[in-house]
């Protein structure tokens, strides 16, 4: 019966294909007239406002996450236009729907790119997604802002990674845990990209450092069925999860958890794709006194954090918490911005190559861009999740890590590709 | 020891789920021929109603009782509703009720998109469904506690219904023989959309089972719904015996094999046993004999 899905969704990529070949015919007179002078894609910067995208999954299992995102850079881009724009221009942002569909991804970056001719675009959660539109920005020579902690290993030169790599997210999580003393890991994940190449990583670093890793299991992105992981986990004599879930799947995943009757006392879970806002619709009664690794919390101090938790929360709500992701988001176009003026012009070229040392007050603390990595120096910080859904640091690594993505720093990663 | 129950339990809570789901199918796929890709969005409707019904109330537990019959009602108005509007006019096509009901489908999660929004919904669940209670060793869910006993006693419910009652007489008569039954003065239309709304209510119900162990979204219903033919065309198309037996096999069998491999495989390898199965026996488990010439 299977075959009824395969061939609902080959008919609407089928449609789609065809609306979107529709589009770029009826657009094709205007390519060409831009103002930019790079070879490649031509932003189309001759009006009174520069156009950037927005690519989040507004639909489909990561919309829980995504439209957080989403809404986060919008509130980057009014702060923006309030305070004059960029160049003189006001950002008009054009919103696109992936609806967590990797071709979906992929065809709406090349919409962005080639019909709305956007300077530049901001999204992508799930590597699965990144990896689908990569070669669409490389191919147009376009810019993509990536905000979102992933596995590393990767280096492209149109995306500016804003997230964390793995040596300032992972690393540091497993570095916790061994100083813990809880050296017998779990890992449990979805079944794409990010989950596996981390979990290769943290075997990696098991090895070296001497952890042992009892059980690994995944569960396709958007599983619900955690009745037997969970029986494994119990019976594996694990002394930690480390959970790669993605998406909604963490909301079946830790109610199985919570009724299988493991607790964050008796076998703490270390996540490192729950924030705040997953917290909440998950429920805290799952998840109290569980870890989380991130660069951000709601509760970080600083006045720079003050500021954009009051903004994002005078926008869309009281009760609206702000995470980690959100956060690089914001932050991603406000370094996209001083990079544009440092550069003098939208031109990708040019752009790119202002952006080394370009350093940004962040809600996070410092940020500092690495030109020769094109990701973001980071502080990193592992927190316990509250009674009252808030996350509260319990270790961070007192500054900015240097991003290193190949994570060339360490001997035992030296087989990882 | 405690691994085999656990995992038997495990198993069995899963057959729960996949046999809730199925069971409004027996009747409406199995018993009345009709392909309905709609179901699983009537099972989203129940588990919509569970959410705004949650909204309303406040208590966890209250709304949840509340819940059961309100989304049997709502999922088999709708039902019953989308019988009358389009499907009594292709009772002797089949094929075309899957190409309309599946239209019917993706116009239910789009408007499901557009009046809750996109992102998943949760419910909270009661207290007393979050726990487990230890028995010989092993740890036993509440809520799949829960949802085997709702399943159970759908299955006693229907199964009375059928059997006792006047409306599962005609029921079945319309089944065996259409054209008898119309000749004998029965209602066959009347008996069809009743047939619909109880089929779809179940599907309802099966939707407020599915907000204790997961996310509530427009697309819920296309994770079950492949799972819930397998369920019906494995037992034997209409029987309610076969649907039950199905069930709770492969909810065994896949909890077993995930235990020794992994999720991925374990679904592959029950996937090729249902092929091996279906080759070795196309008609399912249990039959219905008819006198039907079709």
């Amino acid at each position: 019966m299977s075959e009824f899905i395969v061939s609902r969704r080959g008919l609407l990529t089928g449609v789609g294909a065809l609306g979107a070949t529709a589009a770029l015919t009826a657009c094709g007179a205007k390519t060409g007239s831009g103002t930019s002078t790079g070879s490649g894609a031509t932003a189309d910067t001759s009006g009174d406002t520069v156009k950037v995208g927005l690519l989040n999954s507004l639909s489909g299992t990561m919309a829980i996450s995504e439209v957080t995102v989403r809404d986060s850079l919008l509130l980057a881009v009014k702060e923006i236009n309030a305070a004059g724009g960029v160049l003189g221009k006001k950002i008009e942002p054009v919103s696109q729907d992936g609806a967590s569909d990797w071709p979906t991804f992929a065809e709406k970056a090349e919409a962005l790119i080639t019909d709305t001719r956007v300077a530049a675009t901001f999204g992508c959660w799930t590597s699965a997604s990144r990896k689908a539109v990569k070669p669409v920005f490389e191919r147009h020579k376009a810019l993509l802002f990536y905000p979102v902690q992933y596995e590393g290993l990767e280096q492209s030169p149109y995306i500016f990674y804003t997230g964390a790599t793995t040596n300032q997210q992972i690393v540091p999580a497993l570095d916790y845990l061994k100083k813990q003393g809880r050296t017998r890991l779990y890992l449990v994940g979805s079944d794409y990209v990010f989950p596996r190449t981390a979990n290769k990583i943290i075997r990696a670093y098991a090895a070296a450092n001497g952890m042992k890793v009892v059980g690994e299991d995944y569960a396709p992105l958007g599983s619900t069925e955690f009745g037997t992981i969970v029986n494994k986990v119990k019976d594996a004599g694990a002394d930690a999860v480390f959970n790669t879930l993605n998406g909604d799947s963490n909301v079946a995943f830790f109610k199985e958890y919570k009724s299988g009757g493991l607790t964050a006392r008796s076998l703490p879970v270390l996540s490192v794709s729950i924030a705040e806002e997953e917290v909440k619709s998950i429920g805290t009664q799952y998840l109290e006194g569980q870890l989380t690794a991130w660069n951000y919390y709601q509760t970080t101090p600083g006045a720079a954090n003050t500021g954009f938790v009051k903004a994002y929360q005078d926008a869309y709500g009281k009760d609206k918490p702000t995470s980690d992701p959100m956060e690089a988001a914001y932050v991603s176009v406000h370094l996209w911005k001083l990079m544009v003026e440092k550069a003098g012009s939208f031109d990708v070229a040019a752009v790119k190559s202002a952006a080394d040392g370009i350093t940004l007050d962040a809600p996070e603390g410092k940020v500092t861009v690495d030109g020769a990595t094109q990701h973001v120096h980071k502080t990193a910080r592992i927190g316990r999740i509250g009674a009252d859904g808030r996350i509260t640091e319990v270790w961070n690594s007192g500054g900015p890590v240097k991003p290193d993505p190949y994570l060339k720093g360490y001997d035992w990663a030296s087989g990882l590709s | 020891m405690t691994v085999v129950l656990n995992q038997s339990f495990t198993g069995i809570s899963i057959g729960a789920v996949l046999l809730l789901i199925a069971l409004g199918l027996t009747l409406t796929f199995g018993q009345m021929g009709v392909i309905n890709m709609a179901h699983g969005e009537f099972m989203m409707a129940g588990a919509y109603t569970a959410y705004l019904l949650q909204q309303a109330i406040g208590d966890a537990g209250v709304s949840l009782l509340v819940a059961l019959p309100t989304a049997f009602l709502v999922a088999g108005a709708m039902g019953a509703l989308l019988e009358w509007l389009l499907i009594r006019r292709l009772y002797t096509r089949p094929l075309d009720t899957l190409l309309v009901t599946w239209g019917v489908s993706l116009m239910l999660q789009q408007l499901a998109r557009d009046i809750f929004g996109a992102p998943n919904v949760q419910t909270r669940a009661p207290e007393w469904l979050t726990g487990n209670i230890g028995v010989a060793g092993t740890t036993l869910a509440t809520n799949r506690l829960f949802i085997l006993g709702l399943a159970l006693l759908c299955v006693l419910g229907l199964t009375a219904a059928m059997r006792a009652t006047p409306l599962g007489r005609r029921i079945r008569a319309v089944v065996q023989n259409r054209d008898l039954a119309k000749v004998s003065g029965i209602a066959t239309a009347r008996v069809d959309r009743t047939t619909f709304f109880i089929g779809s209510g179940l599907a309802g119900l099966a939707g407020v089972a599915l907000t204790l162990v997961g996310p509530i979204g427009p697309t819920m219903g296309t994770n079950y719904i492949v799972d819930a033919f397998l369920v019906v065309v494995v037992g034997g198309i209409g029987r309610l015996r076969g649907a039950v037996v199905t069930a709770f096999a492969l909810g065994v069998l896949q909890s077993v094999l995930e235990y020794s491999t992994t999720v991925s495989v374990a679904k592959v390898v029950v996937l090729v046993a249902i092929v091996a199965f279906l080759q070795w026996r196309p008609q399912g488990l249990y039959t219905l004999r008819t006198r039907s010439l079709a």
